[in-house]
């Protein structure tokens, strides 16, 4: 920034601290720096009664602090790992780490008092001032270094030889790519990956708790039930990657009190099946009022009406749940009747 | 070693030790410039020293952590000794972490004072830097370890982001998912970014391998570097000290580091050992068998990350989901900026020193401490982005705030998102106007005494409080600050009558100085003539 307009001293306060130096004489200003004040001596200092007994105060402290460590050795041979104690006030705890923690706590902090408590009454507490040096070196050194920067820039010859500038920048330029290539593999491209989740026509929805098939008899007014798709093992390799999107949540709601036209043609006598994958940044759902039919995503508190097309009421997600259309087989078990229609989960570039 | 000392004394054996090492290290000029180096005393110098020490304490705890920790996300049915989690399906980090809670001896108090220290840690950083922004330890020459230390802030953010995400737990596998969520909402690279951080679909089995590497030794690798090269600058510059009598801006007043700095510093590295320790013993942190291992589709309420991820936290909270939906791409507005403005939020601090001395054009150097109501512009600024951080740390936690305090959450929601912008105005405009208060009464002091509180009774009736004249000294320290002027564009026409041309950056420069430095904006030092006058004249007023 060039600001050759303005003046850059005028504005500028006289140096800090040496604000009275100077111009106006010292004696003649009512604020010149009277110097470093007189030291005070400590009690310590003139009594030699009060220096031992800082110095027998130390001795105790350190000597505390072996107590404590021989304490926490015995804590450790002697108090099973799995002993719970009650403390008051602080409840049911281990009684080994609460043995450990405070003799492995009062064996450092004694150790610290006590070289504090030395320091503040027994060494030397006068003030002494050092001088500070300008960081900036002067003149003469950085004439020398730029002759030599000059001189060996010039022993190089790389202002003379382009040739070797050029093709030098472009091979260093060039080299970090290998590194970012070995990147590449990091994982697999997304692909539509986002788009599938393991729900496919016929796929039978299982209640967690039961992990059974659910009938439309299962799913009761007012509460809220979780499910997944057959098939989908817990021991099974991706079950955690299939199971972030394929988690389905359930509720039955009077038919009539359904607004959103689609979401009842995709129920089943008003059970509508959602995504409980929360559309912000994808924590699984879980809180429901039973009156108004909101889901609430604990994470970030997004609000989703259920009663119509599960759109968003209230919260940072910006967009509806996605709902899985069902129905019910011959055998009176409730199944999907395809897969969601639009990615479940946060909202990302390729999803349009 | 040469032969005259040899024949004259035996030099005593650590004194030839030290020769050996002085031979091959140079230990002796090392020792000359550092060993009785002066340090002026202040408690608040003692902030970055709790920084320094739980950061040991960190890397102490955190390699034994090591040996017992597995970083991997196989699952694994649990036989361990902890009984409510016997048979449970869980990754091996998860199944580890509980080992080392249940079966380890000493592991669990290891775990806590490791997780504690994290805390104290960032919040000491945090802290620390307020201690150096309020009292202007950043400028000259001090800008470079200005932004060391502010690196080292956002490192240890994220250090302390991955490392409580290994567990694999509940809690911070569903932090690791809205980090997902995050990554996800950018634009064009988010879905690749997402795929190639977790080897492919969300959780994947990589994350926590990934995860320890940056963990424990790439993040820590480098914060080690910035933390040797910001001490190594704190001994180089020397320390900064307030004005004070004997205290001027080319001397440092203390007391040497050998013993008194040796035997206070290396004891307060005990005392916060001490402390930490003994928190962990008593307040159980990071509970994850009470939570349990991860899975996608489960969750708990009340889901908060470590504190000082409260702040981005608040951030997506509060942003209402704004989504644009365009030729077939998303724009994921809601998400992506908040992830934008976590850095310029936390930057906004960072930057300031850079403008001050823009605005100032001070090339001088500034070893003396300002008190934060000289400043009363910069320190408006730094409460009004501690106002700020402190809304998004009630954004982040609404749910908490309304549990606790039976308020709606959407209330509270809806006051982040009017705070956000408010607030900092509200808490700058208050802020300066108590500098100002400060000022002026400083001012007072300076011409009038200190107030006594004896009250006295004139021979023709008049009550009067006997104010008694400030010592030599405090009228130093009190006068000694720098009173800068705002700058003056000067006329925008040459004698010749030719019109100037006034760059915009000038005139931004000359607006923000004197929103700086203008009258009102600072009160003016008392003269000695005012002075003189005053005390020469009718005593006490």
């Amino acid at each position: 920034m060039s600001s050759q307009d303005i003046p850059e001293d005028k504005h500028l306060p006289s140096e800090q601290g040496d604000a009275h130096h100077g111009a106006v004489a010292v004696a003649d200003d009512p604020f010149a720096d009277p110097g470093l004040p007189v030291h005070k001596p400590r009690i310590q200092d003139i009594d030699e009664r009060a220096a031992k007994r800082s110095e027998r105060t130390v001795a105790m402290l350190f000597t505390l602090s072996m107590l404590a460590t021989v304490g926490f050795i015995a804590s450790y041979v002697s108090i099973p790992v799995d002993k719970i104690i009650y403390v008051f006030p602080i409840g049911k705890v281990s009684a080994l780490n609460f043995a450990l923690g405070l003799t492995l706590g009062v064996a450092l902090f004694c150790i610290g008092a006590g070289a504090v408590h030395w320091a503040r009454t027994l060494m030397s507490d006068v003030e002494v001032a050092d001088d500070r040096h300008e960081i900036a070196a002067p003149a003469d050194v950085k004439a020398k270094v730029m002759q030599d920067f000059a001189d060996g820039a010039n022993e190089s010859g790389i202002a003379r030889r382009p040739l070797i500038r050029n093709t030098m920048l472009g091979a260093l330029a060039l080299v970090p790519l290998s590194g970012v290539m070995l990147l590449r593999d990091l994982g697999p491209l997304p692909e539509k990956k986002l788009r599938k989740t393991v729900w496919s026509k016929g796929k039978l929805i299982i209640n967690q708790n039961t992990m059974e098939p659910l009938r439309p008899e299962d799913v009761l007014v007012g509460s809220l039930t979780f499910a997944m798709p057959e098939g989908l093992e817990e021991d099974q390799h991706d079950f955690q990657v299939q199971i972030a999107k394929a988690a389905l949540m359930l509720v039955r709601i009077k038919p009539e009190d359904i607004k959103d036209k689609q979401e009842l043609e995709w129920s089943h006598e008003g059970i509508v099946a959602y995504s409980k994958i929360c559309t912000h940044v994808g924590c699984p759902i879980s809180l429901y009022e039973q009156q108004t039919h909101h889901v609430l995503c604990p994470c970030h508190q997004s609000t989703f009406d259920l009663s119509d097309g599960a759109r968003v009421i209230f919260g940072p997600a910006g967009h509806a749940l996605p709902q899985l259309r069902i129905g019910v087989n011959d055998e009176g078990f409730l199944e999907a009747l395809g897969d969601f229609e639009e990615p479940v989960g946060p909202a990302f570039w390729e999803r349009g | 070693m040469s032969t005259a000392t040899t024949t004259e004394r035996k030099a005593p054996r650590g004194e030839r030790v030290a020769d050996w090492a002085d031979g091959r290290l140079g230990i002796y000029s090392l020792a000359k410039a550092n060993m009785r180096k002066i340090f002026p005393d202040h408690w608040s110098f003692m902030l970055g020293e709790i920084c320094l020490y739980s950061f040991i304490i960190i890397i102490l705890t955190g390699v034994y952590l090591t040996l017992f920790f597995h970083p991997s996300m196989n699952e694994v049915v649990y036989h361990g000794s902890y009984v409510p989690m016997q048979g449970v399906q869980m990754s091996e980090a998860f199944a580890s972490t509980l080992d080392i809670s249940f079966d380890v001896r000493g592991g669990l108090l290891i775990r806590q004072i490791h997780h504690w220290s994290a805390l104290i840690f960032v919040a000491a950083m945090v802290v620390h830097m307020m201690r150096v922004f309020f009292t202007g330890a950043f400028r000259k020459p001090r800008e470079v370890n200005w932004i060391f230390g502010f690196l080292l802030l956002v490192l240890g953010m994220f250090t302390g982001f991955t490392g409580y995400s290994l567990p694999d737990d509940l809690l911070s596998g569903t932090g690791v998912r809205f980090m997902e969520g995050a990554i996800l909402s950018v634009p064009i690279v988010g879905t690749y970014l997402s795929f190639f951080l977790f080897g492919g679909e969300f959780p994947g089995g990589d994350f926590v391998a990934r995860f320890y590497s940056i963990h424990i030794l790439l993040l820590p690798g480098i914060m080690l570097g910035l933390l040797v090269a910001h001490l190594i600058l704190v001994f180089y510059h020397k320390h900064t000290q307030f004005a004070g009598p004997g205290k001027t801006n080319n001397n440092v007043v203390g007391m040497p580091l050998l013993p008194v700095y040796m035997a206070k510093a290396g004891g307060f590295f005990f005392l916060v050992f001490g402390v930490i320790a003994a928190i962990a013993a008593l307040a159980s942190i990071n509970p994850i068998w009470a939570l349990g291992p991860y899975r996608p589709d489960h969750v708990s309420t009340g889901a908060q990350p470590d504190w000082y991820m409260g702040m981005p936290e608040g951030l997506i909270r509060a942003m209402p989901g704004w989504e644009i939906n365009l030729w077939g791409h998303t724009l994921v507005l809601g998400v992506f900026i908040p992830l934008l403005l976590f850095p310029l939020v936390l930057g906004a601090i960072a930057v300031w020193p850079f403008i001050e001395s823009w605005v100032t054009g001070d090339k001088r150097e500034h070893h003396i401490l300002d008190r934060p109501r000289n400043v009363p512009t910069r320190t408006a600024f730094g409460v009004a982005w501690i106002a700020e951080y402190i809304v998004l740390l009630i954004g982040g936690g609404n749910d908490m705030f309304a549990q606790y305090f039976h308020l709606s959450i959407n209330s509270i929601t809806w006051f982040v998102r009017i705070g956000f912008f408010v607030v900092p105005v509200l808490a700058f405009i208050v802020t300066k106007r108590i500098c100002l208060g400060l000022q002026r009464r400083d001012h007072d002091k300076v011409l009038h005494g200190r107030e006594t509180g004896i009250i006295k009774r004139l021979p023709h009736g008049e009550f009067i409080e006997v104010h008694e004249p400030l010592p030599q000294g405090k009228l130093h320290t009190l006068t000694s600050h720098e009173q800068y002027k705002p700058i003056e564009l000067g006329p925008t026409v040459d004698e010749n009558g030719v019109e100037r041309k006034v760059t915009r950056g000038e005139k931004l420069r000359a607006k923000l100085s004197k929103g700086l430095y203008a009258e009102g904006n600072q009160i003016p030092k008392p003269t000695a003539e005012e002075y003189k006058e005053i005390q020469s004249g009718h005593g006490h007023h």
